[in-house]
């Protein structure tokens, strides 16, 4: 069958719309395929909120000024140098553009914003969020004639020496394929396949709970590095964060986010302290906290605070365990009760003068002589009613994925494949080989997006 | 009210606070991140503020199939709802009218037929034109009431609103405020400006907007014709009917197009917009609203046109029918709802000034 498409897109996010949206506006005749349903679609990008985003002047909603090496550092300081800094810095400085072209093809921003994030010079924040950016390039992609084909599950890409010559996929419970000139695959990490991520983390992945699409299995990368196409990153890596214990396996998104970890104390099942919660502001402290409480037994941490710090922090999407003691929370949570009175009364006894508290910055009101120590905010636990929130590890995305080149374009062993690019998360390692910068997977995927677009086109007339 | 649908507003409100990804679109936003635990009170001025733009529904991420099952629009649209009917005054009547459409219809039948009762049991006394149909003082007998009623009716209502809310003295800039805000719909131009999510799914667009503009500036020109009406006759000693230039007919000849504009493309929207993201229950009550209203407009511009025709007596009783229905049932149907609206807006110019 020769195909009618010129370009097949693998996933249907941020990234995949964004080269959908490029490559018809150079002419190309492009299809999305999409594995979620309708509702579902859009990947990651659903839950995302903003774009980081370069600028040497204020921009739409940016203010003041953002250079390249500054947004460099603050990637540095997250990726621990595990980057690659001519792609980096190609997102980097292209992102400046993005903004615009976002804007013109549909994507509103919001002026400013309250809460805990104080981001108005980096981030520029979707109005509505993820999903309304998802919608609005859907309306644009749609109107520029690309076709999309939701629960549409991509099988199989045949590589055939140095070119994709064939994409399987199944659709309404048919085995269908596909056989256009050009392929962007955009269609996320592995996260969503426990199996597989059981694999790369140990058994302890089995509690990890994914924060986002359910939908990211993985199947088109397996598939492309089991046929030689080159990876890029550590499996091990993933975004992982501490999220509230109580949200739903998949899909959880934003809400299931905590923040009072630097008002309390965080113990594991043996009402242990293990690490110092005061170490850091967001979003450090949030990011760190996911592989925390991945080692600890049972892949669990729980969060004890008391009524004078409940409303320091955003509200929780689920309401806190409360007690009028710490011995009834400590029964309501499942931890051994003498044990968590002790560890609280050590705690407490450790915290010295706390007039100088501030609940928004680094405030030095620190523990004396305990060891392991709460750098920050440190303010015993003594008024009651007393709550808690238990902690699991939540994963939004993996790092392993398909090694690109400044084109967006993949390679095999003998060198590129002539008409496969990658796009978004499903080459995010490429950039980020460790830690997370907010706002920077929409980065990636906006320019990359962009990148594979302009390339397939080129390629396919 | 309803506990259910308190406890299920409140159930979204806490999750919607969590996330907050909705902010910029409208007031009900910021107002809802100002508090922590949502009381009754909290919920309703909330249900309130809700113009049922649908921008929250569309950029949601927690909408069904998602477990969280999030439908603001329709939770608040429910608990709107429930609080008219809790706060009208008096209570039973306004529960058949909110809800249905045949109600209003039956009402609007029966409007007509005491009109033509009364132009045959009270007649012209002598007078000319519409008067030769019924005297001017009939008609005074009839409407007066009629006017008078629903705004004792609606001050009862707005009074328990504001009570329940917790609203404090009113000042001039609040009400600046909030006529401000209701004179451009602010919170139905999605903060963007780009308008509202009403009638084609996640797509933009000032169709509802501009077709709520027709309606309320239609309408409110009406009002200043019949006003001027009202002046002339008393104080001028100049009687209906009035020739093309003057007061009356300029104001109300636009005045009428736009109001059947209005409702036409009002009713059109409520067509294609998806039922479950309002209060369903509500459905039939608004669309007949809607109808009345554009009976009310259409049958005043035919009356205009064809006033010197031998249709005019019929037109004149269902015009005036019509009229007759829509002051009456005004605190029980959706028309209730500008009032609400504004006093939600003028209670949300309060919080803002508080902080």
């Amino acid at each position: 069958m020769t195909s009618q498409y010129d370009i097949a897109i693998i996933g249907g996010g941020n990234a995949a719309l964004c080269a959908a949206m490029t490559a018809a506006e150079r002419g190309a005749k492009v299809i999305i395929l999409e594995t979620a349903p309708k509702a579902y679609r859009g990947g990651n990008s659903r839950h995302t909120r903003n774009f980081r985003c370069m600028h040497s002047a204020p921009l739409g909603p940016l203010v003041d000024d953002y250079s390249e090496d500054e947004y460099f550092d603050d990637l540095l300081k997250v990726t621990g140098g595990k980057t690659d800094e001519t792609l980096a810095r190609l997102a980097i400085r292209t992102s400046e553009e993005c903004l615009p072209w976002m804007e013109e093809h549909g994507v509103r921003f919001q002026p400013s914003l309250s809460g805990t994030l104080s981001l108005a010079r980096t981030n520029a924040f979707f109005m509505g969020g993820g999903k309304s950016l998802v919608n609005a390039y859907y309306r644009t992609a749609e109107k520029l004639g690309v076709s999309v084909l939701y629960e549409a599950n991509v099988t199989h890409l045949e590589l055939d020496r140095d070119r994709i010559a064939q994409i399987d996929y199944t659709h309404e419970g048919e085995a269908k394929y596909l056989e256009p000139s050009a392929v962007i695959v955009a269609s996320g990490g592995f996260q969503a396949d426990t199996e597989w991520l059981t694999r790369a983390w140990g058994p302890a992945a089995k509690n990890f709970l994914i924060r986002g699409t359910p939908y990211n299995r993985g199947v088109v990368l397996a598939d492309l590095l089991d046929q030689g196409v080159q990876s890029v990153g550590d499996p091990t890596q993933c975004h992982a964060v501490a999220i509230d214990g109580r949200a739903p396996k998949f899909d959880g998104g934003i809400v299931t986010r905590l923040d009072c970890v630097p008002f309390s104390i965080v113990v594991n099942k043996e009402a242990d302290r293990f690490y110092d919660e005061g170490e850091d502001v967001w979003p450090k402290r949030y990011a760190i906290w996911g592989r925390l409480v991945a080692n600890q037994p049972d892949q669990v941490g729980y969060v004890i605070i008391d009524s004078k710090s409940l409303k320091l922090f955003m509200p929780s999407v689920f309401p806190p365990i409360k007690a009028n003691t710490l011995e009834e929370l400590a029964g309501k949570m499942g931890l051994p009760q003498a044990k968590l009175v002790e560890t609280v009364k050590t705690f407490n006894a450790a915290c010295g003068d706390t007039s100088g508290f501030h609940p928004t910055e680094l405030d030095g009101v620190k523990t004396i002589g305990i060891n392991i120590p709460k750098t920050n905010w440190a303010r015993p636990i003594d008024e009651p009613p007393f709550y808690g929130y238990s902690l699991k590890t939540g994963v939004t995305f993996t790092y392993l994925g398909l090694k690109v080149d400044e084109n967006a374009q993949c390679r095999a062993e003998k060198g590129s494949i002539r008409n496969l690019w990658a796009a978004g998360e499903t080459m995010a390692g490429s950039i980020l080989g460790q830690g997370y910068l907010a706002g920077f997977g929409m980065t990636i995927g906006t320019v990359f997006g962009r990148i594979a677009g302009r390339e397939a086109a080129n390629h396919a007339s | 009210m309803q506990a259910d649908l308190l406890q299920e507003a409140r159930r979204q409100a806490e999750i919607c606070n969590a996330c907050r990804y909705c902010e910029g679109y409208c007031s009900v936003f910021p107002a809802l991140h100002q508090e922590r635990f949502f009381s009754d009170a909290n919920l309703t001025q909330l249900a309130n503020l809700c113009h049922n733009c649908r921008g929250c529904y569309y950029a949601c991420q927690y909408t069904a199939p998602h477990e969280f099952d999030l439908n603001l629009p329709k939770a608040l649209a429910e608990v709107r709802q429930d609080s008219w009917e809790s706060f009208a005054w008096p209570a039973p009547l306004a529960r058949r009218f909110q809800k249905s459409g045949v109600m209003i219809a039956l009402a609007t039948i029966l409007g007509f037929a005491l009109l033509f009762l009364a132009f045959r049991a009270l007649g012209s006394n002598g007078g000319e034109g519409f008067y030769a149909v019924l005297s001017h003082s009939a008609m005074v007998a009839i409407f007066l009431p009629a006017f008078l009623f629903p705004l004792a009716s609606i001050a009862v209502s707005l009074r328990r609103y504001w009570q329940e809310t917790g609203g404090k003295t009113i000042t001039p800039s609040q009400i600046v405020g909030a006529f401000g805000s209701a004179a451009k719909m602010k919170n139905l131009a999605g903060g963007h400006g780009d308008g509202c999510n009403f009638e084609d799914e996640d797509r933009f667009s000032q169709a509802r907007r501009h077709a709520h503009q027709a309606v309320m500036y239609g309408f409110l020109l009406c009002f200043a014709s019949t006003s001027a009406g009202t002046i002339l006759h008393y104080i001028f000693d100049i009687p209906a009917p009035y020739p093309l230039w003057s007061l009356p007919k300029l104001l109300g000849i636009p005045g009428g197009i736009l109001m059947v504009i209005g409702t036409v493309m009002l009713a059109s929207l409520k067509l294609k917009a998806d039922r479950s993201l309002g209060a369903p229950s509500a459905w039939g009550g608004e669309m007949g609203f809607v109808l009345l209203l554009f009976l009310v407009a259409l049958s005043g511009l035919l009356l205009y046109v064809l006033g010197n025709t031998a249709a005019m007596p019929a037109l004149l009783a269902i015009h005036l029918g019509s009229v007759l229905s829509f002051f009456l049932l005004t605190p029980y149907t959706k028309m209730a709802h500008g009032f609400y609206r504004l006093a939600a807006l003028v209670r949300d110019e309060q919080r803002k000034s508080t902080g």
